[in-house]
């Protein structure tokens, strides 16, 4: 047995922080893709990392659907979830406000949980790892390889959606939304379909954090408020509505709980996220990267 | 929607008086009282949360904390220290005003969004502290041997008895309600949740508004919690998790949250619709809930209350 000594502990800290801030960050983007279009935070966030999670348990442990064949069915499904969402709850509202939407999202995301619930249970289920359950030697600190897959899938999906966003027509489109809708819809851009293409995409990029997170930490059926509430924590934290904000407070997030858990209480552990939330949005609710002038013309 | 007539309040508390009285004889609603108590307890927080969330426009997914906070307080200091019962009420008050300044002054000034997650990650927090302090409130296992309450030797010792007691405190609760809807302040309330910056500009000094309906809803769910732990001698943290917070949500969007009303109808439901009549399909309790929430807020936006006006409406036609 090697020695732990104080530097690898703490290296071990960062690195479990940095992987689970990998799942905070993809939740916050999720978070900012539907704020940036409609202005809405989708309390039901969390909800699709959890649907994430045990549907591509049932597709890969179930139905034994090969990695690849349930990983994409899984992303199907959720983002199939995430387009009801908006048809269903957001859409038929008669005069939203952000008093409606908020109990709206909310509603959607107990109706979601008391149906995992219902179909699961309530244990934990457990997905194998993607590349084997072999853990990593570095410089005292132990690593799973699923570490990298989930830090991999955040840069993949970081990328990808940069790209999507300043470079495809659809993308800049979304944007537009997000600076005015009005102006939008005035220039041909259908806004409703838009808002349908926010829901359904941070749907999928919600399951893609759960399936990566669930050979790491399990899942259940009542993850989803959690991650939702510390991913709005990342997305503040960044500065919401800024993609690199989002992935940057996502990380930071991680690893405040990891260090926290670790030197202060294990206890608390779920404390510290909510403790920096509540103190950012005292202090600073532009959040690190994001601007006191673009919050002010946001209509809520 | 400010004129709130006299007569509805007088019939109303007739009706409570009597009703323990009724259903004493009726063997199949025998039990009622007992959960018309819990019903009286969760009806005080949601009256200061009608009128913050539908007077004010502002949204605390957060009360369970302090119903806990006043339920803890009371616990705690009645059972290790062996301080007077009212006195605890009134120091769980007046403790749950000051969190309810430190939690509610800066995320009132923020918007809608912003104090909905500030006041959720508060709930979730005080929860991991109910849960984690095992010498002061004995962790997930709670405390138990509350004592119950009495008044100049008078001991409130039956189910009847919390039941006066704790409807006493709704009906003057809901008076003073009532008369903070129909004085300036609740006309002020109404312009803040129309529009902030013409309340603004007609003088309405906004934040200070907004965190005393805050700390006024905040106080009422702590004297609530002091209630709920004398009458039940016994508190655990899971009575006090998120969902609780998210039920209190269901009860006013279900009664009609525009409505002071709206808050009785919707507790009294969903409380008989909890302890009763879901009893039996504990896996669908969560779906009926969510249900229930996403029905109200895409189809009936003022809720039950507003049902008289739809209804109304097909008539006209």
């Amino acid at each position: 047995m090697e020695k732990i000594t104080l530097a690898s502990q703490l290296l071990q800290y960062l690195i479990t922080g940095l992987t689970v801030g990998s799942v905070y960050a993809m939740v916050a983007v999720g978070f900012n893709i539907i704020y940036n279009v409609t202005e809405i935070i989708n309390f039901a966030q969390g909800e699709f990392v959890m649907l994430g999670g045990l549907i591509m348990v049932f597709m890969n442990v179930a139905m034994g659907l090969p990695l690849i064949l349930a990983f994409l069915a899984t992303i199907i499904l959720v983002t199939l979830v995430g387009i009801l969402m908006d048809r269903l709850a957001i859409r038929p509202i008669r005069r939203p406000s952000v008093l409606t939407l908020i109990i709206a999202t909310i509603a959607v995301s107990i109706l979601i949980k008391g149906t995992a619930s219902f179909i699961w249970g309530k244990d934990p289920f457990d997905l194998p790892a993607f590349s084997g359950r072999n853990p990593i030697t570095f410089l005292g600190a132990v690593v799973q390889p699923q570490y990298f897959w989930v830090i991999g899938f955040l840069i993949v999906t970081a990328v990808a959606l940069s790209i999507f966003f300043d470079r495809t027509i659809i993308g800049k489109a979304m944007s537009a939304c997000a600076d005015n809708p009005n102006a939008a819809s005035l220039v041909g851009i259908n806004v409703k379909q838009m808002i349908l293409l926010s829901f359904a995409l941070s749907a999928a990029i919600g399951a893609v954090a759960g399936i990566t997170v669930t050979p790491i930490s399990l899942m259940e059926y009542d993850r989803g408020a959690m991650l939702a509430v510390k991913g709005f924590g990342a997305a503040i934290l960044g500065g919401l509505g800024s993609f690199p904000g989002a992935i940057l407070g996502g990380l930071i997030m991680g690893s405040i709980e990891s260090f926290g858990a670790g030197l202060i209480s294990s206890g608390y552990k779920d404390a510290f996220a909510l403790i920096v939330l509540l103190v950012i949005l005292f202090f600073k609710p532009s959040g690190l990267l994001g601007s006191i002038e673009i919050s002010r013309i946001k209509r809520f | 929607m400010l004129r709130i007539a006299k007569l509805p309040i007088a019939v109303f508390a007739l009706a409570i008086m009597v009703f323990p009285w009724t259903a004493h004889r009726i063997p199949a609603i025998e039990h009622y009282p007992d959960i018309m108590v819990f019903a009286g307890i969760y009806c005080l927080i949601t009256m200061g949360l009608s009128l913050l969330m539908g007077y004010a426009g502002q949204i605390s997914i957060g009360h369970a904390a302090f119903f806990g906070i006043g339920a803890y307080i009371s616990a705690i200091l009645t059972t290790n220290y062996g301080m007077n019962p009212w006195a605890c009420m009134v120091i769980g008050m007046a403790v749950t005003a000051v969190v309810a300044v430190l939690v509610g002054a800066p995320s009132l000034k923020l918007r809608g969004h912003y104090l909905a997650m500030a006041t959720l990650a508060f709930g979730i927090i005080i929860f991991i502290i109910f849960n984690e302090e095992i010498e002061w409130t004995g962790g997930p296992d709670g405390m138990s041997g509350i004592p119950g309450l009495t008044l100049f030797g008078f001991e409130f010792n039956s189910v009847e008895r919390y039941y006066y007691l704790v409807w006493g405190f709704v009906i003057a609760a809901f008076i003073f309600t009532v008369n903070v809807i129909q004085s300036g302040t609740g006309r002020a309330l109404r312009a803040i949740h129309a529009s902030e910056p013409a309340a603004r500009a007609m003088g309405v000094d906004v934040s200070r508004f907004k965190i005393l309906v805050f700390v006024y809803s905040a106080v009422l769910a702590s004297l609530a919690g002091s209630l709920y732990a004398h009458y039940l001698n016994f508190v655990n943290p899971a009575t006090f998790d998120l969902f609780f917070s998210i039920k209190l949500l269901i009860m006013i969007a279900l009664g009609g949250m525009h409505n002071i009303w709206g808050a009785i109808v919707g507790t009294g439901l969903i409380t008989f619709l909890s302890n009763e009549w879901l009893y039996y399909f504990e896996e669908f309790e969560v779906i009926v809930y969510g249900a229930i929430l996403l029905f109200v807020t895409v189809l009936l936006p003022d809720g039950l209350a507003g049902v008289p006006g739809i209804v109304k409406g097909w008539f006209r036609k």
